[in-house]
């Protein structure tokens, strides 16, 4: 497709103003304004409405195609929850009519979906309190050890390191080092668990918390993490739960009951509120009661007449970490979906993404190496292929890769993750292209290296667009 | 896969040339093929003190980011300027226009933590099984 600067003509217009009857000011200092005329496109409305009605039409979606991108959980939303959250009393409400005198009346529904969203997920979880503030995980997961430190901080208990596996998801240790914790990495043992030998021999009174995915990136349950929680709390440690896979063990074990003192979840992933660009995020930060009274400003108040009001008096609060109330269109839709499948519901979401991975792991483990080939949990790794090249051949066959290189402690890993809404059909569908892809591999490698070709511009060169980066447009 | 004689390695796959109380510091074949085409190196500050093990400098592949650790304590007295137009070199010449940084060694006797050639080699084919 031709770039809409090529499709520009001089002169050409969309908008026609009429003559300004209002002198020209010169206010602006010369040194600001620019030594070259803008380089902007000469395009009719129609023109850019076609280009980008046809640039839209190469998006790709779950709603489009099979997207097993694993650890991001990309699930089917369903639009029942997009209905809700376009609900007029919703979407018509300003983010500061709480605090205005009466305001907290009209936002009373509002409100209530909070605290309520709150209790379901305290419910889920195993835990005490709730802020559903943080925009995102990584935000989340950096409230969750803000919170850590201020504990520790109100103990006047001064600890220095966060205790990482080799296979957490990289935004742990950033998190933690934004904190100013430093940053001790555990490795896995041969079964893909954290190392309990080498933990005990890290874990001093000098750790702050143990950050862990539960289950794993591997996609494998910690099965000792009932031991490592009560190693780290004899230390005085915390245990700092990344919820990035809950969708795994939904109703069927808690974090809260596991040991953990503080957990973040991605609403986009485990409660099927749509990712990145199909709208803002949502990481709630969950914690146990000790940890309750630092939680961020604003908190949602239930008084003794029912109503609700937000509560900006926390003498020990963390502060402010996002404006009003986080993202709540996005924590409504997740309320909603929570509401439409209930508790039975949840827990076959669980069971089926757990399925659907064992069934890719069972059909594909004859043809790639598997670094643990027996049972997985919501995802499962394969390895010891050309990743990449694997990935690009997918697109070709309507199907977005599976995550590549992460896991890091596996070689040219594939991160395959099938989530509950897919169907059998489609599962066959991307087996049988993986299956064309392992043949590929072994009698025609230069096939794979060529794809792909069926996108608007085929093989990208990574490493130049890595090297070279040209910032010069924006 | 490409092992050089004379310096000593890490389980983390860095290299360590030593000529007297200096030490100069890369990473090895191994560890510039898993990386693949590498796209920056952040480098340390001169002077910086590292101990031995711990973080030295920080490497971006296309496919991941990683530490590289200091295979011995010392203090950094140079860093190879070069790789920061051109990170390539890493891939190219690892063993020697790629090289990372050098030190000065505190303490000579933690040698004895790190593997010589034919120790890595064997070392490296356990991983590859």
């Amino acid at each position: 497709m031709e770039l809409i600067f090529k499709k520009s003509s001089p002169g050409r217009r969309c908008t026609m103003f009429s003559k300004s009857d209002v002198p020209e000011a010169n206010s602006i200092p010369l040194k600001y304004l620019r030594n070259t005329k803008a380089q902007l496109p000469e395009l009719s409305e129609l023109d850019v409405v076609r280009h980008f009605t046809n640039l839209s039409k190469m998006n790709f979606s779950v709603d489009t195609n099979f997207y097993p991108l694993g650890s991001c959980t990309m699930k089917y939303n369903p639009k029942f929850t997009e209905d809700i959250a376009k609900l007029e009393g919703f979407t018509s409400l300003h983010p500061l009519l709480p605090q205005l005198r009466l305001g907290g009346l009209l936002t009373q529904g509002a409100l209530e979906v909070l605290y309520c969203m709150e209790e379901l997920l305290c419910e889920i979880t195993g835990m005490n309190n709730f802020t559903l503030q943080p925009a995102a995980g990584a935000h989340g997961e950096l409230t969750g050890v803000m919170l850590i430190a201020a504990y520790h901080r109100s103990r006047n208990d001064k600890r220095k390191y966060v205790l990482v596996p080799d296979s957490a998801h990289g935004t742990n240790p950033a998190s933690a080092a934004i904190v100013g914790y430093e940053i001790i990495n555990i490795p896995s043992n041969k079964d893909g668990l954290m190392d309990i030998e080498h933990l005990k021999e890290k874990l001093t009174e000098d750790v702050a918390a143990i950050m862990m995915t539960c289950p794993n990136t591997l996609g494998l349950f910690e099965s000792e993490i009932d031991k490592i929680a009560k190693l780290a709390h004899q230390k005085g440690a915390l245990m700092y739960y990344d919820g990035a896979n809950l969708n795994a063990i939904l109703g069927k074990c808690r974090p809260g009951d596991l040991g953990f003192d503080v957990i973040h979840l991605n609403l986009h992933k485990t409660f099927s509120t749509p990712h990145g660009g199909g709208g803002p995020g949502a990481g709630p930060v969950g914690v146990k009661k000790e940890l309750s009274e630092f939680l961020p400003i604003s908190r949602v108040v239930k008084r003794d007449d029912g109503t609700f009001y937000l509560d900006y008096k926390r003498p020990n609060t963390i502060g402010c970490i996002a404006p009003f109330y986080g993202n709540f269109l996005v924590i409504l839709k997740a309320y909603a979906y929570i509401l439409l499948l209930g508790k039975e519901g949840l827990i076959k979401t669980s069971e089926h993404a757990v399925l659907n991975a064992n069934y890719m792991l069972a059909k594909l483990n004859k043809y790639f190496t598997s670094p643990h080939p027996k049972r997985c949990m919501h995802e499962c790794v394969l390895s010891g292929v050309h990743a990449l090249d694997i990935a690009k051949f997918l697109i070709d066959r309507g199907i977005h890769p599976p995550t590549i290189y992460f896991p890091l402690i596996v070689k040219e890993a594939l991160m395959i993750e099938p989530t509950e809404t897919e169907s059998k059909e489609t599962m066959d569908h991307f087996i049988e292209c993986m299956i064309e892809a392992a043949r590929l591999l072994k009698e025609d490698p230069d096939a794979l290296k060529k794809a792909p070709k069926t996108t608007p511009v085929g093989r990208l060169d990574e490493t130049k667009a890595a090297r070279d980066m040209n910032c010069a447009l924006l | 896969m490409d092992i050089p004689q004379g310096s000593l390695f890490t389980k983390e796959h860095e290299w360590i040339k030593i000529d007297s109380d200096k030490g100069i510091i890369g990473i090895t074949d191994y560890a510039q093929h898993a990386l693949g085409d590498v796209t920056f190196v952040e480098l340390p500050k001169i002077a910086a003190r590292v101990k031995q093990f711990q973080g030295l400098a920080t490497i971006e592949s296309v496919k991941a980011a990683s530490d590289i650790f200091s295979p011995l304590s010392g203090e950094v007295i140079e860093v190879n300027a070069k790789l920061e137009n051109n990170p390539a070199l890493v891939n190219q010449s690892c063993y020697s226009d790629g090289w990372i940084a050098k030190i000065k060694i505190k303490d000579a006797s933690e040698k004895k933590n790190l593997m010589d050639t034919a120790g890595y080699k064997k070392y490296v084919e356990e991983l590859d099984k």
